[in-house]
């Protein structure tokens, strides 16, 4: 049947591929999600990201859609490569995919820029030169949701993420800041979208708290049903199961909740606001964290494009490094490792008339870099 | 590890496999008795969820939606039964698999196309919310229970309509063979439309009853459509008995897996490590089932022995 499946799908491919012969432009190739679950989040990034470039005439943008499927993920990218002759790579939301492409992608002397998926393998010994990331490290926001667990005053807490590298990342992540005990630690399936078996381990463990890393449609799964279960024990979390593509969906259930991110909407300064009415103008929905990294990562092409050519590799590198353009989130440059340093805020969900949205309450960690700087060597 | 717990898993795994059930009856009569491949079973499912939240965000009504979700499901089948799925009975199964994959992709759009692509918001009623307490210091979900609950009746209705109607015993001679019995007068179409129409509804309701309390997206079926697939290989294929038997099999060997295998490692291992090679041998465990099943009986539980 798969083997179908595999016919069906590159009869498909066939068809969609275009092809351009226009050379002096920059071209980039963007893989990411834009069907089937977690396809909310790959939309938000590509429209940010083309809200960033529409304006750039030198700019030729294509545009694929991975399924959330490495295997896929790795043929676009082939093809890309090979055949479209992209300059640059991007999109790609998922870090198993990530993983299965960017090294592959850099080796054959093209540039990544990631506007999510944030490996801990692509940040030490896996770094490359052409990589950059223009979110964050993956442990980034759990390591200020392990911070925000501290002075809370949590001692107690019960972890849990998908078992894949980012999930990984997470835990890890949460670990290195909390200081308190854990109550329980569980790896999901990823993809999973009934956590019953998880949410009755939660209850009889005694914690006094909850972090979970659950990107997309599981946490909507996971916050109904943890709410719905009665249980009053406080949860903590990252920004991605408190987003706005997925609040609507959560509802009230979500009120209240502190989470960690490098942006919200309501971040005072003149980039950010810009962004977030171009974006609902153009779009007419309010932008995710997933939509502010898609338009951060379009910003910083298109400032390294106006000091350099992407035919000269140094120079463009250096130009990407020095990381000139306004962010949405204010202060950004590069560590050595090629990934953000910027503040991680902690965000409450709150209603503002009817819908659910965010706002700052505190900065959970300032200028903060990753922990991984250290095993680069580039 | 508390006995409270474990029964409290225990109910998980039941709730499951009731749900399961509602995937795959549907599956396994239209597999057993029409002899068609139907991958879209899972579009059916996802249409009944939407069609329940866009009728829960219309009317606020958690009952109307639930009746929505069956009812449209059961429309849409049945359209697309008459359209597309009857030119599909004499050709081979890869025509069959085919059509039916074309249709998933076709429903995955159509649906992001009406709803758009960001998941959708359906919501349990006051009635079944929060936790009741079922023995001494035993809670368990009041929805979790009420998907427990539609599932027996489900499977009360359904072993009614094949062990006890006129329908039924048309379903079962139209299973054992196709010919004699339009010989007989029955009006073969007729009974396969209502069957096709009825499996969609089953479908259906339990996306809306799933929907609620994880999420409404595109591409929710896809998962659920391969355990269903995997139901009625154990089961046996067409027989709803094998159906239930394997779906509360499915259920609970899938949960207690998932919680029980990482428990037991972690006396061997540390933690973290117990952790992911448990969740990851958790998820394999109804593979393992099935093959063990297919080895001992090779035609499913309650299957059609092999002459």
């Amino acid at each position: 049947m798969f083997k179908i499946i595999n016919l069906v799908l590159s009869i498909v491919l066939l068809f969609t591929s275009s092809a351009f012969a226009d050379g002096h432009k920059l071209k980039v190739g963007m893989i990411t999600t834009l069907s089937g679950g977690g396809s909310g989040l790959g939309i938000d990034v590509r429209d940010g990201f083309m809200l960033a470039v529409r304006s750039s005439k030198d700019i030729e943008v294509v545009i694929e859609d991975d399924q959330r499927k490495p295997d896929i993920a790795v043929q676009l990218a082939d093809k890309m490569i090979q055949s479209e002759k992209v300059d640059v790579l991007t999109g790609i939301i998922w870090s198993n995919l990530a993983m299965a492409v960017v090294p592959a992608a850099v080796n054959q002397g093209k540039f990544y820029l990631s506007p999510n998926a944030g490996p801990s393998a692509l940040a030490g010994k896996g770094c490359h030169e052409n990589y950059f990331n223009v979110a964050w490290q993956n442990d980034n926001l759990h390591e200020a949701a392990g911070g925000h667990a501290n002075s809370t005053g949590f001692k107690n807490t019960f972890i849990l993420a998908p078992n894949y590298p980012a999930g990984k990342d997470a835990l890890t992540g949460f670990k290195r800041y909390f200081k308190g005990n854990l109550a329980g630690e569980i790896y999901t399936k990823l993809g999973q979208t009934d956590y019953a078996v998880e949410i009755a381990q939660i209850r009889a463990s005694n914690a006094d708290s909850v972090f979970f890393f659950l990107p997309g449609g599981m946490g909507i799964g996971f916050m109904k049903q943890y709410a719905q279960s009665g249980i009053e024990i406080p949860v903590v979390g990252p920004a991605f199961s408190f987003d706005q593509g997925i609040l609507k969906a959560v509802g009230d259930a979500a009120l209240g909740v502190k989470n960690t991110s490098q942006w919200s909407k309501d971040l005072d300064n003149k980039a950010n606001k810009k962004f977030v009415s171009d974006f609902q103008n153009e779009y007419g929905r309010l932008p995710s964290l997933y939509a502010s990294q898609g338009y951060d990562t379009g910003r910083l092409l298109i400032s390294a494009m106006a000091k350099a050519s992407v035919n000269d590799m140094e120079a463009f590198r250096d130009a990407l490094r020095s990381a000139d353009f306004d962010s949405t989130r204010g202060q950004f440059r590069f560590s050595s490792n090629h990934h953000p340093i910027q503040n991680i805020y902690v965000r409450e969900v709150i209603k503002e008339g009817d819908t659910l949205t965010n706002k700052i309450v505190s900065v959970g960690l300032k200028d903060h870099s990753n922990a991984y700087v250290d095993q680069c060597s580039m | 590890m508390t006995a409270e717990l474990l029964i409290e898993q225990f109910l998980n795994g039941l709730q499951f496999g009731f749900m399961l059930f509602l995937m795959s009856a549907g599956l396994t009569l239209i597999f057993g008795v029409m002899g068609l491949i139907n991958l879209a079973h899972g579009s059916l499912y996802m249409i009944g969820a939407f069609s329940a939240a866009a009728t829960f965000a219309f009317f606020n009504s958690f009952w109307l939606s639930l009746l929505a979700s069956f009812s449209c499901a059961a429309i849409v089948g049945i359209i697309v039964e008459k359209t597309i799925i009857r030119k599909l009975y004499n050709r081979d199964h890869l025509d069959q698999v085919l059509v039916t994959f074309a249709l998933i992709l076709f429903f995955s759009e159509l649906v992001r196309w009406i709803f758009g692509a960001f998941p959708l918001y359906l919501d349990v009623p006051e009635l079944l919310n929060g936790s009741i307490e079922i023995f001494s210091g035993i809670y368990y979900s009041k929805y979790r229970l009420f998907i427990i609950f539609v599932g027996l009746i489900i499977a009360i209705f359904l072993f009614f309509l094949i062990g006890k109607t006129n329908l039924g015993i048309q379903i079962r001679a139209g299973q054992h063979d196709r010919e004699m019995i339009s010989a007989l007068g029955v009006d073969i179409s007729k009974l396969y439309t209502l069957l096709f129409g009825v499996g969609a509804a089953l479908a259906g309701l339990a996306g809306a009853l799933i929907g609620t309390i994880q999420s409404v997206e595109v591409g929710m079926g896809e998962p659920i459509l391969i355990l269903a697939f995997v139901i009625i290989v154990i089961g046996g294929i067409g027989s709803i008995k094998g159906a239930f038997i394997a779906s509360l099999l499915v259920g609970v060997v899938d949960t207690l897996g998932r919680f029980l295998i990482p428990w037991v490692l972690q006396t061997v291992t540390n933690p973290s490590d117990a952790m992911s090679i448990g969740s990851a041998i958790g998820s394999m465990l109804i593979y393992i089932l099935m093959a063990i099943i297919l080895i001992l009986k090779p035609t499913g539980l309650y299957g059609k022995q092999l002459s």
